[in-house]
């Protein structure tokens, strides 16, 4: 009996793993990723050695090149990008909620926020925040058809999303046109909105490291921060408000939610909203400071990466920023590869075995906690208990 | 439970589909150094859009160029593909990493290459670089050439000769990704049919993506849906501007006994439809190898010249593919109208 007890309150692997659920003590929390990613490194090199490349000049070539300035520059607003959309997608996870949609959100959010952007002409601060906001309410309101269609005709929001991915793309291409939000550009290869004006653009944050002694070449995101405040509401709400806890808990358990009066139809509509209105962000630091357009160059496939990097980061806000940081320092010196003869698609491979090792470990380590618990919950039982201590022997 | 199977599943599949998406090709080869070491040696670093080399089309065109220069010259080279989901940032960076590594001479293939190499040329002043089908035809700085292709001119005489040839009255147009480089291809193909036949009948242009989804230039499967849609309309010729996915554009059009145009390259000679090859009426040749290969030679023999280079009907930049004698009882009316283009009595439009 107690045994059915005790692996009933544990959440089957699967929801643990998705909600980024992990050891609790603070030593496997800290070793578990360690572990993991020695692990995954010493397998790469393996799969390194394998395509007969030296794993070691291989990976100090890497590193060689991915702590460059040019190349910490780069790094960084990949980052950016990769966290505002993990963070998406992990609110959603919180939740038990598979919001696979973000690419559709961001996109959609991006290319009519440009085109407002570019249309509106508004001093200093009043432009960014029209286009940030703007966007923000666009990706909302597309998630919120998954969130609405989910609560009231019972649709997966793993199909609704998927699809309205594709139904964003088609909606993309048929407004970025030169006869509706797309500027004309005789004998151009692109198709653009109107660039965003000057006053309309979030200057590079080069300035303001440099004044911290911190001085770095080309453009850093001026957006970047934005990323930073994300993570810490991300953290805050989550762990330290009502709306928090009933999220986690209706992800947890839904009777059990339902039981204590939250509304589960309403979380999974708010959840999602909330969702696609940080997939609303994920274009902005690009948007508003390297691009000012919307064009065909907008990096796409953002959204799924950031499934990759939330699961990777356990769903935490911190976890999900040494996870983004990790992936974009892969993506980001894949390049250089070739240079010790290795196709790049092995980068594709590290990050595979990055992600699969972290779940792994982690959910080794859960459990070898959790028994390691009930044998010491056992043993203090059986030292308190006489009866118990007849029974155990 | 189930649901839980279902969840890591996708969860699973969007990381593999991420995966997938992020791993692109690369490759690195280096041969020419056996011919002699009296002269220097020339790095040749080559990037890609995404699709990279094996697109069976524009991307491989420009590959083969620069294996033609490796076979001619004493070069050694390096090709790196895009990632889709990459900003103009990486495009710098990836033409950085070339230049930075002693390349002296810099490809950058698309149109998407093109404000990167503007702005990268100007800190590498002693290393070359070519765009390939340069935007809007603009390029900036003393050591920047910009490839532009007239795609429209040559989609014209293909367009007369698939309005010649067709029995139907009707012919079939099918885009890779819905994007307006597509559109010049289907501008002039549609233009040149209505003039060498008039009263034929054009079908609406069928693109298989839409951007940013550029499985339209990559997968055949798409090709082969899209063609029996057209073949269903009654069109008995269909020119395809689908990179490899016009494989299966052309390999179902050949097995209904039509006629299809090829793209880019001359498609008569590819080993992917060698079993379709009777059925290829001609092909729309788009010489990307020809402007890479010049462009290297330009640079190995110092007659390196910077600005834009215009590849159109007039030197044979782009034109049409008689291989296979398909169109050689019309070639007279072809070769009439390529002269009036040339000349300039006819106008192609574009758009």
């Amino acid at each position: 009996m107690t045994d059915t007890k005790d692996t009933s309150a544990q959440p089957p692997a699967w929801q643990a793993i998705l909600r980024g659920l992990g050891p609790r003590g603070l030593l496997p929390k800290i070793g578990a990723p360690l572990l993991a990613l020695a692990i995954s490194l010493l397998i790469t090199m393996g799969l390194l050695r394998l395509t007969g490349a030296d794993p070691i000049s291989a990976i100090q070539g890497m590193i060689d090149y991915g702590t460059t300035e040019n190349s910490i520059v780069d790094i960084l607003n990949r980052a950016t990008r990769y966290y505002l959309s993990a963070v998406a997608v992990a609110i959603g996870f919180r939740m038990g909620l598979l919001n696979i949609g973000v690419d559709g959100q961001y996109r959609l959010a991006a290319m009519l926020a440009a085109a407002l952007g570019g249309a509106v002409v508004l001093p200093a601060p009043f432009g960014q925040m029209l286009v940030i906001v703007a966007a923000m309410l666009v990706g909302g309101l597309w998630a919120a058809i998954a969130g609405i269609l989910k609560v009231t005709r019972g649709v997966s929001e793993v199909l609704s999303t998927i699809m309205l991915n594709a139904i964003a793309t088609g909606l993309i291409a048929y407004l970025l046109n030169d006869q509706r939000l797309a500027e004309e550009r005789p004998g151009s290869n692109n198709v653009a909105t109107a660039a965003i004006p000057e006053s309309g653009r979030v200057g590079p944050l080069n300035g303001f490291l440099s004044s911290l002694g911190i001085d770095l070449p080309g453009q850093v995101y001026g957006l970047l921060p934005v990323a930073i405040v994300v993570g810490v509401v991300f953290w805050v709400v989550i762990n330290h408000t009502r709306f928090g806890f009933d999220l986690r808990i209706s992800g947890l358990s839904p009777s059990a939610a339902q039981a204590s009066g939250v509304s589960a139809k309403r979380m999974v509509v708010v959840t999602m909203i909330a969702s696609g209105a940080v997939a609303g962000l994920i274009g902005m630091p690009e948007l508003l400071g390297a691009s000012y357009e919307y064009s065909l160059n907008f990096p796409a496939g953002l959204g799924f990466t950031g499934i990759t990097v939330a699961l990777l980061g356990r769903n935490h806000p911190l976890g999900i920023a040494f996870a983004a940081l990790l992936f974009a320092f892969l993506d980001q010196t894949s390049d250089v590869l070739q240079e010790v003869d290795v196709p790049k698609e092995i980068v594709g491979v590290m990050q595979g075995i990055v992600v699969l090792t972290v779940v792994i470990v982690y959910e080794l380590v859960r459990r070898w906690e959790i028994r390691s618990q009930q044998r010491a919950v056992a043993s203090e039982l059986a030292t308190g208990h006489d009866l118990a201590k007849e029974g155990t022997s | 439970m189930r649901l839980g199977v279902k969840s890591t599943l996708v969860a699973v599949t969007g990381a593999a589909l991420m995966l997938g998406a992020s791993a692109c090709g690369g490759a690195k080869t280096t041969s020419g150094g056996d011919d002699g070491g009296d002269k220097k040696t020339i790095k040749v670093g080559l990037a890609f859009d995404i699709g990279g080399r094996g697109d069976q089309s524009f991307n491989d065109s420009a590959a083969a160029g620069l294996d033609k220069a490796k076979a001619d010259f004493n070069v050694q080279t390096e090709d790196i593909s895009a990632k889709p989901d990459e900003p103009d940032a990486d495009k710098e960076a990836r033409l950085k990493l070339l230049a930075g590594k002693g390349y002296q001479v810099v490809i950058g293939v698309g149109f998407a290459y093109t404000n990167a190499v503007n702005k990268v040329a100007k800190d590498y002043p002693n290393t070359k670089f070519l765009v390939v089908d340069a935007d809007q035809c603009k390029v900036e700085g003393a050591n920047v050439l910009g490839a532009c292709f007239a795609e429209a001119q040559g989609s014209y005489l293909v367009g007369a000769a698939a309005a010649l040839k067709s029995k139907t009255g009707t012919v079939g147009f099918i885009g890779g990704v819905n994007v307006p480089l597509i559109h010049k291809f289907y501008a002039g193909y549609k233009a040149g049919a209505e003039k060498a036949k008039p009263g034929i009948k054009v079908l609406p242009a069928k693109y298989l993506t839409q951007p940013p989804n550029f499985e339209g230039f990559q997968n055949p499967a798409l090709g082969t849906e899209a063609a029996k849609g057209q073949l269903d309309q009654n069109a008995d010729v269909i020119y395809h501007a689908a990179g490899g996915a016009g494989i299966g554009v052309i390999k179902t059009v050949a097995a209904a006994k039509k006629w299809a145009i090829g793209v880019d390259s001359d498609q008569y000679n590819q080993p992917a439809v060698a079993e379709a090859k009777e059925q290829i009426l001609t092909s729309m040749l788009k010489r990307v190898d020809v402007a890479v290969y010049d462009f290297i030679k330009s640079v190995g023999d110092g007659t390196f010249k910077s600005g834009t280079k215009q590849f159109d009907l007039s030197n044979d930049g782009v034109g049409y593919a008689p291989t296979g004698g398909k169109v050689d009882d019309i070639k007279t009316q072809l070769d009439d109208l390529k002269k009036q283009i040339v000349d300039g009595k006819i106008q192609v439009p574009a758009k």
